[in-house]
């Protein structure tokens, strides 16, 4: 079992945890020495993997997935555990492991309880990475959760502000989401073989076996759909998110926005979209609404906020529907561009909420109006705060412009007036994102200073140099070396995009 | 041609950029503005080379029979949306490209060496380097693109350093509201040039320039006749691209944010938002001219939004104060001459084969001669403000004894700009208003009258600078020429605006590459220069010494003076639009929707559970009569329900 490389993915999360139990909380370099040690594993672990992913599809191994492996977990239900990846599961790995990595660095200083802190974002970890990793869609739904519940301990214990209320809130309308997928997925189960043939949770299996009926395509289509969408933030499901992401701590907005909110986008594709295609042909529509809707209204919903971090969430609601949008437009382009997104989206996210927490921790307010002129005091974390607003407005040369550009030509492949002005709506976006991104810049790096207490503060430590410069070298590295990416992602779009396009006929 | 050069010309500035941001603060200013100039010397003798290479070499991969060819110097993937969809970045070698590669380098070069001393003192001296060098690369990268698609790369990153640099002086709460309108202005054009490369790219399946416009029969038949809302698709694609033009090259109503992005450094309006930045929306027209032509909508559209705005800013440039502000009035006007001048241009011979592409040529020629004397006049008008202190003429007058370099060479600029003989300003101004009579009487008619109130305000402005009267201040601070670093790039500029005109332009810059050769058109020259001498004497009785006849014409117009001075209240319009109903109306009522419409549901979900069970936790109260009692009650309906279903 262990000879398989994906497993590893799961078990160091679990050996970080280990190690942690094996700390006292007051002995704070241990924590950061096993942190450290085991995300920089995760970080070479899934670098390796890539470059073999990358070294077996040049030899010309073309399966859907590669490094798959089985093992059986509980027999009545032919339940497996049950892992492989395909080229975009490979990208995924490769941010979580990132954003981990960064994490760690962004809360080299948290307080108090840290071995608890970290205990819980090491299970949240697992749970992520778990999910990635998985063509089992039970085990996959099991990681899920797992990813899920660390959040509210996470949030509730190390938060700020009204963290209770937003843990529970939070909590609660994931909770609700996963109940409308587990429906989903149980009537997946129930339909994934032909009559007397064995019932599987495998993805490939199911998506081979092809015996969901059309009548219930659409039931199960929109139960995980909807239930992965409120993940992915999607209007009118998404007010978790500003909530949540203002009272959590700095890793966690960071993991949270930058990895988990991807788990709905993933999951939509992988599982709505690919098993349950004739369905995702004809409601895609309903969906292309509401994620338009979630485009358009997250942005202007940015433009007059005053807390930093209600601005990058209502600005991730935005992005986060441009990625299910695009999804719904069914073709390889646009899907290619939604992956590209989530991968964008959670390196910028992730940067602007370190970049926040590193802010408040010194001026010890999020609100844009009591700070001003940030630039002259602590120049490093402005040009910093500076570039992902580029990345989030769509510069060329960061991640964010290829993103939303290989999402609008996606999108403007379907010629007919609905997706037409859909599309142009979107593109309405990039006009949109630069005002509120340039406001908050305005406000809160330029211009004169605002409080003369923050004349003392001081720039950022080397720790927190580091997680930043590990997330704007990934941000630029995609924003100008977009094509190897792109390509791996639309071959890896091929299965799916083929499964559509025979239930379309 | 090897490709080596094509890739330092590029390289070159965007390494400048990395090493003068990245390290900047670490180095001292000298060391930072002597890498910064060493580095764009270099790459401008590169790209000197390669026009040379281009016009003069002979070499048949750029002409044949005397035709100049377009030829890609690379071209290589970048990112593929589709099989046939792929963007390229590369290096375009046709006419008009080597003449913006001469002009951004000369005028980056003498902006650069400039900047060493008008920025001396400034904090920041390698911030602004580096943003000097990343604009270089961004407008290289754009006037070589391939295709439309690396030309809109380019185009947001010119955007993205002209935010920067307007930005420069970031403390100022001014100079941060004008970056900020800068950006967003032109990014709402750049929605605009998006949407219409989707469309245009949509039907033809390519970004790249050259499949385009050598086939524009072929673009216009791949739409197949498909229209929206009455007009033809490639008409909405062709006029969309065009407002993206619209948005950078400041034409109304995207206009607003030039004279504000006066809050930059001097050297920085006149590198962008005088020379070489502005002129891009001019540039994407020339580019995709081709494919313009076919589309007689568009082209009319381009005149008309030209003919208003130069006009217009004409108007709004008589009434102005700041003297950065007039020229940035005057550099719209201009830009909207060139933008006349392309669309009254045709590509097949009308009325004798004379006049076929001229307009082009013309405004080619005038982008070329413009860029030239308003760098300089930019330039000099930065030597002025160096020496009083202010942007505004009522704190300069009889500057003249005092800066004599900066007077004469103000002058050249003033004289090239108003197209008197033998300034380069006239042979342009010249080609362009043949090039509209020929098409239309009218639009000749409309933009001589231009002319003569272009003569008029430029002389306005020399007069109140350098003559008038003195200014009582200079008692305590006397003026005086600026030092070498800026009044060597004045000479150079002012020598290059004097002779400039004398080149055969038409011999290396025609639409089809086929050479055009230029003679005067007599008429047209006579009149327009009468005219720009009567607006220049008529400047001249009314500034030249003190006299209350200024007085007297502002009394007898007041009203039109004043919006005139308010820019025809433009900002006031979009403050309303943005502030009021965008922000105040839109986006608040979206932001309280979705807290007390959308959020509230969710919270009332919680609340309605958590109601329900405050409710009915009462039955379990661990009372064993209440239990009792609700069993016996139970049990009671029970057997009613049951008796009721026997009977």
């Amino acid at each position: 079992m262990f000879e398989n490389i994906l497993i590893w993915f799961v078990v160091i999360p679990v050996i970080m945890m280990a190690g942690l139990g094996l700390c006292r909380n007051s002995n704070m370099n241990a924590i950061r020495a096993v942190m450290v040690v085991c995300s920089t594993a995760l970080l070479g672990l899934s670098v390796w993997l890539c470059c073999d992913f990358l070294r077996l599809r040049g030899m010309g191994v073309d399966d859907e997935m590669l490094f798959t492996g089985s093992w059986m977990w509980y027999e009545p239900l032919n339940i497996h555990l049950a892992v492989g990846v395909d080229g975009i599961s490979v990208l995924m790995l490769l941010l979580s492991s990132v954003i981990v990595f960064a994490g760690t660095f962004a809360s080299w200083k948290i307080s108090p309880l840290p071995k608890n802190f970290f205990l819980w974002f090491a299970l949240l970890s697992t749970g992520v990475f778990g999910f990635f990793i998985s063509i089992d869609i039970f085990t996959m739904f099991m990681f899920y959760e797992v990813a899920l519940i660390p959040m509210y301990l996470l949030i509730g214990v190390w938060g700020t502000g009204r963290k209770e209320y937003s843990a529970m809130k939070l909590t609660l309308m994931l909770m609700g989401g996963s109940a409308f997928l587990m429906l989903g997925l149980l009537g997946i189960f129930w339909h994934s073989a032909p009559a007397g043939g064995q019932l599987t949770w495998n993805i490939l299996e199911i998506s081979h076996n092809a015996s969901i009926a059309p009548e219930w395509q659409y039931m199960l289509f929109c139960f995980t759909f909807v239930g992965f969408g409120v993940l992915g933030a999607m209007f009118p499901f998404h007010t978790w998110s500003p909530d949540g992401h203002a009272c959590a701590p700095t890793a966690v907005s960071m993991l949270h926005a930058g990895v988990l909110m991807k788990l709905g986008g993933y999951g939509c594709f992988r599982i709505a979209i690919f098993l349950l295609p004739q369905a995702a042909n004809e409601l895609a529509w309903i969906f292309i609404i509401l994620t338009g809707v979630s485009i358009v209204y997250g942005a202007f919903s940015a433009c007059v906020q005053t807390d930093l971090k209600y601005i990058n969430a209502y600005s991730s609601v935005s992005h986060c529907g441009m990625v299910l949008f695009a999804i719904l437009m069914l073709n390889t382009t646009a899907m290619t561009g939604a992956i590209l997104q989530m991968l964008s989206h959670g390196l910028m996210t992730a940067l602007f909420f370190a970049l926040i927490g590193m802010i408040y921790g010194r001026t010890h307010t999020r609100d844009i109006r009591q700070m001003g002129g940030l630039m002259k005091i602590m120049p490093y974390l402005g040009v910093c705060y500076m570039i992902a607003g580029f990345a989030s407005l769509g510069l060329p040369g960061l991640s964010g412009f290829v993103a939303e550009m290989t999402i609008f030509f996606g999108s403007f492949q379907d010629a007919d007036l609905f997706h037409r002005i859909f599309v142009i709506a979107a593109t309405c976006s990039i006009v949109i994102t630069a005002v509120y991104i340039l406001r908050v810049v305005g406000k809160l790096l330029l211009g004169p200073v605002q409080d003369e207490h923050h004349l003392a503060l001081t720039d950022a430590a080397w720790f927190e140099r580091f997680s930043t410069v590990t997330l704007i070298l990934c941000i630029a590295g995609i924003g100008c070396f977009p094509n190897w990416i792109n390509e791996t992602i639309q071959h890896s779009f091929a299965p799916i995009i083929a499964a559509v396009q025979s239930a379309a006929l | 041609m090897d490709i080596t050069l094509p890739i330092l010309i590029l390289a070159i500035p965007i390494t400048m950029f990395l090493i003068l941001g990245i390290g900047g603060v670490k180095m001292s200013k000298k060391m930072a503005g002597v890498l910064g100039i060493l580095g764009l010397g270099t790459t401008a003798v590169l790209a000197y080379i390669v026009a040379l290479t281009y016009y003069f070499s002979g070499d048949p991969l750029f002409i044949v029979d005397g035709v100049r060819q377009q030829y890609q110097v690379f071209d290589v993937t970048w990112l593929a949306f589709t099989q046939s969809l792929v963007v390229n970045i590369g290096f375009l070698l046709d006419p008009i490209s080597a003449l913006m590669l001469i002009v951004i380098t000369t005028i980056s070069f003498m902006v650069h060496l400039y900047s060493w001393g008008y920025m001396e003192g400034e904090q920041g001296f390698q911030r602004y380097y580096a943003f000097l060098s990343l604009f270089t690369f961004s407008m290289l990268g754009l006037v070589v693109a391939t295709n439309i698609f690396q030309m809109y790369i380019f185009w947001e990153l010119v955007g993205v350093s002209s935010y920067l640099l307007i930005g420069f002086y970031y403390k100022l709460p001014s100079a941060v509201s004008a970056s900020k309108k800068a950006f967003i202005v032109t990014r709402f054009a750049d929605l605009g040039f998006l949407i219409g490369i989707l469309i245009l790219s949509y039907y033809t399946d390519t970004f790249n320039f050259v499949d385009m416009t050598s086939n524009p029969d072929g673009v216009l038949l791949s739409t197949g006749g498909a229209t929206f809302m009455g007009a033809s698709v490639l008409t909405w694609a062709m006029v969309l691209i065009f407002t993206g033009g619209m948005g950078k090259s400041a034409m109304m109503p995207l206009h607003i944010w030039l004279p504000d992005a006066m809050e930059g450094p001097t050297p920085v309006s006149a590198l962008i938002h005088a020379a070489t930045m502005v002129v891009a929306g001019v540039y994407l027209v020339a580019r995709m001219f081709p494919v313009y032509c076919t589309v007689d909508a568009a082209m009319t559209f381009i005149c008309v939004v030209g003919a208003i705005t130069a006009f217009y800013a004409a108007v709004v440039a008589c009434a102005q104060i700041d003297i950065k502000r007039i020229l940035a009035f005057s550099t719209i006007s201009q830009i909207a001459f060139m933008m006349v001048s392309l669309g009254v241009a045709y590509d097949k011979p009308i009325e004798g084969v004379h006049y076929s592409g001229l307009g082009y040529m013309a405004g080619m020629f005038h982008l070329f001669t413009h860029a030239m004397f308003k760098a300089l006049l930019f330039l000099g008008a930065g030597a002025l403000i160096h020496a009083v202190h202010s942007n505004n003429y009522t704190a300069m007058g009889g500057l003249r004894k005092y800066m004599p370099i900066t007077h004469i060479t103000f002058l050249f600029g003033c004289l090239a700009i108003a197209g008197i003989w033998p300034f380069s300003g006239f042979f342009s101004k010249d080609e362009m208003l043949a090039a509209m009579f020929a098409r239309h009487w009218f639009w000749g008619a409309w933009m001589t009258m231009v002319a003569g109130l272009t003569a008029f305000y430029m002389f306005r402005m020399y007069f109140l600078v350098f003559w008038w009267k003195e200014n009582p201040h200079y008692k305590e601070h006397k003026p005086h020429d600026a030092p070498w670093q800026m009044s060597l790039p004045l000479i150079i500029l002012a020598i290059v605006s004097l002779c400039a005109g004398w080149i055969p332009f038409g011999e290396f810059v025609t639409w089809n590459g086929e050479p055009y050769h230029i003679h005067i058109e007599l008429s047209v020259a006579v009149t327009s220069i009468c005219i720009a001498v009567c607006a220049i004497a008529l400047a001249g009785v009314m500034y030249a010494k003190e006299n209350p006849l200024p007085a007297k014409v502002k009394s007898f117009w007041p009203t039109l003076w004043e919006a005139a001075h308010r820019r025809f209240y433009w900002d006031e319009i979009y403050m309303f639009i943005t502030h009021k109903i965008i922000f105040g109306i839109i986006c608040k009522s979206i932001a309280w929707f979705d807290r007390h419409v959308i959020d509230a549901t969710m919270d009332g979900f919680a609340k309605i559970t958590q109601k329900t069970s405050y409710a009915i936790r009462g039955m379990q109260s661990g009372e064993i009569q209440a239990y009792v009692a609700w069993y016996i009650a139970g049990a009671v309906v029970l057997a009613a329900i049951t008796w009721l279903c026997l009977i």
